[in-house]
This record gives structure tokens, sequence and C-alpha cells, in this order.
């Protein structure tokens, strides 16, 4: 069986920057994978362009057989309709209550009333109450938006889903919530998910297979329970957490 | 070896690259133009969206454009005043007055209003929306952000403008009039009949075109800056000004146009 989504030698670059320098990976139907990375890395960028958000600079992006870095108008939608996205800040619309945030996907011909109750499903899904959908974005913490996030992006059932940093900026536990929701959805609903995240606690509960993102490039890539016998010193210095090692981070010395 | 032939080419390749870069906003803002035109055209519509952008833009904006246009009117008769009396002819007033409104300061005036009004406020609305990527979150929503976002801000503003102008060409009549007839001595029934005699159609149609035009211009600024914004907060600042800066710009350039090419003559 071939994967969900093959990527091969995808390059781009932003000015003089480069931010992918030949990424490889393939991700299998049904599968978890869990890019890991620095801040800056590249990591929604390669999503992004996986999504045809951005446009790459060559390299090749297969979904379901088809190459999308060349596609445009109503063939890019139809493959954007296949996935959903957890955006890092939630990406939520402010100007519109939650209900109609979490049923935005949905086709308008449903009516309010059915929009609605569909909303409502899909926030009890995420454990938030019918009394959350008439709220504005604005007005629910930081995890409640993420929550909120995650069931508009599930609500259009999609094929495939992105997860962009889901647990950046929650507390612990708020975080291990938003893993436990992630690993339920993608088991329930057989979605073939993709999550990017420097939280290794997330990525350890998350994934089937991890891969480590670094200068461009998949350097490491293999199942969840050989993330700490990797063997390689990349891997082990972003698992570990430690400031010296392959990966350098200039820092001017006080 | 001297400097000189170097230089030259420096400055050569300099002005090179700066019209090579206005020939490319210029070819992207057409682009951006162009597509939101045929999104706006083709379905899905979003009403409630069209509607919105119309109260939005046309309502809130009456009071402002209604007060540029009454103390501009006023303050027109009386400029014309004096200088009509200076060769007797300050009977003129309230012919003048009115080519001046109609053709003139009405649709110019309030462009700039309401491009100061609502130029700044979608490109700031849209600059945020790109910076929390909630264009990119409508893609993966399946709804087109240039339909959703663009074709109804462009298509009501296009729309609306003339109205706006409607009321204030009137408006800036009256405060011509209630300027004349209480301070310069004017005959209230007299100067309205000299004001209705002197109006042609082309007036009228010369300024409602300018204002589709500008209406055009104030969404279309307000959305294209908006829409390409990056670098955060920063960037929608950046945005915002661009806006209204080339908002106002291309309104006074395409009013010149059109007064000189397209009502020269008549
Ligand atoms: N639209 C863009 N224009 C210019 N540079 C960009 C753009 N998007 C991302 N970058 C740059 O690409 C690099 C990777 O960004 P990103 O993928 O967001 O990192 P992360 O791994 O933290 O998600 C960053 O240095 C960022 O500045
Ligand atoms: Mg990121």
């Amino acid at each position: 069986m071939t994967a969900k989504i093959i990527v091969r030698d995808v390059r781009k670059r932003f000015g003089r920057k480069v931010v992918l320098g030949g990424v490889d990976l393939d991700i299998a139907a049904g599968e978890s994978l869990v890019v890991i990375g620095g801040s800056g890395t590249g990591k929604s960028v390669l999503i992004k362009s996986i999504l045809g958000l951005i446009r790459v600079d060559s390299g090749s992006i297969i979904v379901d057989g088809v190459e999308v870095t060349a596609l445009r108008g109503a063939a890019l939608a139809a493959h954007q309709a296949k996935f959903g996205m957890l955006f890092q800040g939630g990406a939520l619309f402010d100007s519109l209550p939650v209900w109609r945030n979490v049923s935005f996907a949905l086709p308008r011909s449903e009516g309010a009333a059915r929009l609605k109750a569909a909303a409502i499903d899909n926030l009890a899904r995420v454990g938030l109450g019918p009394d959350v959908a008439d709220l504005r974005p604005s007005e629910l913490s930081g995890g409640m938006q993420k929550r909120v996030a995650l069931a508009r992006a599930v609500a259009a059932r999609p094929e495939i889903i992105f997860f962009d940093e889901p647990t950046t900026g929650l507390d612990p536990i708020m975080a291990d919530v938003i893993n436990d929701l992630i690993v339920s959805l993608v088991r329930d609903l057989k979605i073939t998910a993709l999550t990017i995240t420097h939280d290794m606690a997330s990525a350890r509960k998350i994934a089937d297979r991890i891969a480590m993102l670094y200068a461009g490039r998949i350097v490491w890539q293999g199942p969840r329970g050989m993330i700490d016998i990797s063997g390689n010193a990349y891997v082990d210095q972003f698992v570990q957490g430690r400031a010296d090692g392959p990966i350098a981070i200039p820092v001017i010395p006080a | 070896m001297t400097g000189l032939p170097h230089d030259i080419v420096g400055v050569l390749r300099a002005i090179g690259r700066f019209v090579l870069g206005g020939l490319a906003s210029i070819g992207r803002v057409v682009l951006f133009a162009g597509r939101a035109v045929a999104h706006a055209a083709l379905p899905p519509y979003y009403p409630a969206r069209l509607i919105e952008q119309i109260i939005v833009i046309g309502w809130f904006s009456l009071p402002v454009v209604g007060l540029t246009a009454l103390f501009t009117g006023a303050a027109l008769a009386q400029q014309i005043f004096i200088g009509g009396s200076r060769f007797n002819a300050a009977a003129t007033v309230p012919a003048v007055t009115v080519i001046g409104i109609v053709r003139e300061l009405g649709p110019v005036l309030g462009g700039l209003m309401v491009a100061g009004r609502v130029s700044s406020a979608m490109a700031a609305e849209l600059g945020t929306m790109r910076v929390t990527e909630q264009i990119d979150a409508l893609t993966t929503l399946r709804t087109d952000p240039l339909r959703y976002l663009i074709a109804p801000r462009v298509l009501a503003a296009t729309l609306v403008m003339p109205f706006l102008v409607l009321v204030s060409n009137v408006i800036g009549v009256l405060g011509g009039f209630v300027l004349a007839t209480t301070r310069l001595g004017f005959n209230a029934a007299n100067y309205l009949d000299r004001t209705m005699s002197f109006l042609k159609t082309d007036d009228i149609v010369s300024s409602l075109v300018k204002a589709a035009v500008f209406g055009f211009i104030i969404a279309l600024m307000g959305c294209y800056h908006g829409f390409h914004s990056n670098g955060g907060a920063e960037g929608v600042g950046k945005a915002t000004t661009s806006a209204v800066v080339s908002a106002f710009i291309l309104i006074l350039l395409s009013n010149l146009i059109i007064t000189v090419v397209v009502f020269g003559s008549r």
C-alpha cells in the first residue's frame, strides 16, 4: 500500500532564507505522525505547503495519488476539503459566535437550527457544554479556544487532520486534556493525523511515529518507542532538552 | 579606473529597480482587482456579508460625509461670493456652488472621508485576520476568502458610494443655501431656482460615476493591503497606512482622469 501523503525533496525559501531544504516524508492512512523540531525550523511552513496554502519552490507532494503542488482553482479547493486544521493560535473568527465557528465548514443550506445542533454535538466531543455555543471566541480562555478550534477542525469529518502546536501556551493539565482529545478523535474518527510540536510529552502521547525536522530536513524518523534510543545526536539533544549538542543556538555570552 | 561608469550603472540599476518594482505592484493590484471582480460575479454568494458591509460602509459613513458636505458647501458659497464680487458676478453663487459641489467636492471629499474611515478599517481587519491565520483557516473550512471576504466589500463599496455622494451633494448645496440666505442676503426661492436651473444631467452623472469608481478604489485598497499584510502587529499598521495613502492618491488621480478625459467637454 502506498502512503496517503508522500512528500519528496520539498524545498522552500523566503528571500535568501532556506526554510525547507529537501524534506522527505511519508504518512500512511490512519497513522498519527508527529513532527518535532525547534521554533522557526519550518514546521508550520511544511504543513501549509501540504495544504497548498504555501507554494513550494520545488519537489513533490502527493496526497491520495494526486500531485498537489500544481493544483489551482477548484481542484485545489477539492484537495483542501480533505483536511481539517488546528492552527497554532486557534484562528477562530472573532466576529462570529462559537457555534457558527464550529459549523463553518458545513453546508449553509442545512439551515441555522441544524448547524447549531451539529455544532453542539461537536462541542460535546471536546468536552464543552451547549452554553458555550452562543459565546464569542474572545469570551473564552485559551484552553477553551483551543478546544473550540479542535471541534471546528473535525466538524466536517475530514480524512486528514493537521495539528499545529496543539498544546503550546497551555498549562500541563489542559495540554494533557488536549492530547487525550486528539488521541480519541484520531482513533474514533479513523483520521490520518499530522501533528507539529516541540512538546515531547505531547509527542509521546499522540504519535504512532515521530520525525524530527532540523535545518530544513527530516534528520530522523521512527516509531514512538524508538525516540529515546534513536542513536541520533540531534534527537537526543532535543528530547533531553540540552543547550549543548549538535543543534547550536547562538547566544551572546553575558 | 574612475568610479564614474560604475556610479552611472549603479544609478541606472536603482532607477530600473524602482520602475520595475512599481510596475510589478501595479500588476499585482490589477490582478487582485480582476480576481475580486470575477469572484464577486460567480457563486457562492454571501448576501448576509454584503448587507453587513453596505451598513458598515454606507450607513455609518453618513454622519461624517454629511458634516463634510455641509461645512464645505457653506464655505464654498462664501468664497464664490467674495471672488464673484470682485467682478460684479456675486449672483453666480448658486450656480457655481452647485456645480462645484456636485461635480467635484461632493464626490472627492466624500471619497476621501470614506477612504479614511473604511479603507483603514478594512486593512486593519483583514490584516489582523491574515496574521492570526483566520484567512488560512477559511481555506481549510471549504470557503474561498476572496468570495467570502473581498467580493462583498468591493461590491458593497461600489454600490453604496453613489448613494452617499448623492446625499452629500444635497447637503452640500443646502450648506451653501443656508449661508447665502442668512449671511449674504440671497432670497431663498430665487437661490433654489437658480441652483436647479443651472444643474445639468451630466453634472449628476459625472458625480455618480466618480462615486462608484472611488467606492471601488476604497474597498480595493483596504482589501489588497490587508489581505497581503505580514509581520504581525507592525505589518498590520503598515497595511493600514498604505491602504489610506494609496486610496487617497488613486481617488485624486482617477478624479483628474474622469474630470478631464470623460467629462472634460460636457
Ligand atoms: N510568509 C512568510 N514570509 C517570510 N518568511 C516566512 C513566512 N512564513 C514563515 N517564514 C519564516 O520561515 C521560518 C519557519 O517558520 P515556521 O514554519 O512558522 O516555524 P515553526 O517551525 O516555528 O512553525 C521562520 O524563520 C519564518 O520567519
Ligand atoms: Mg509554527
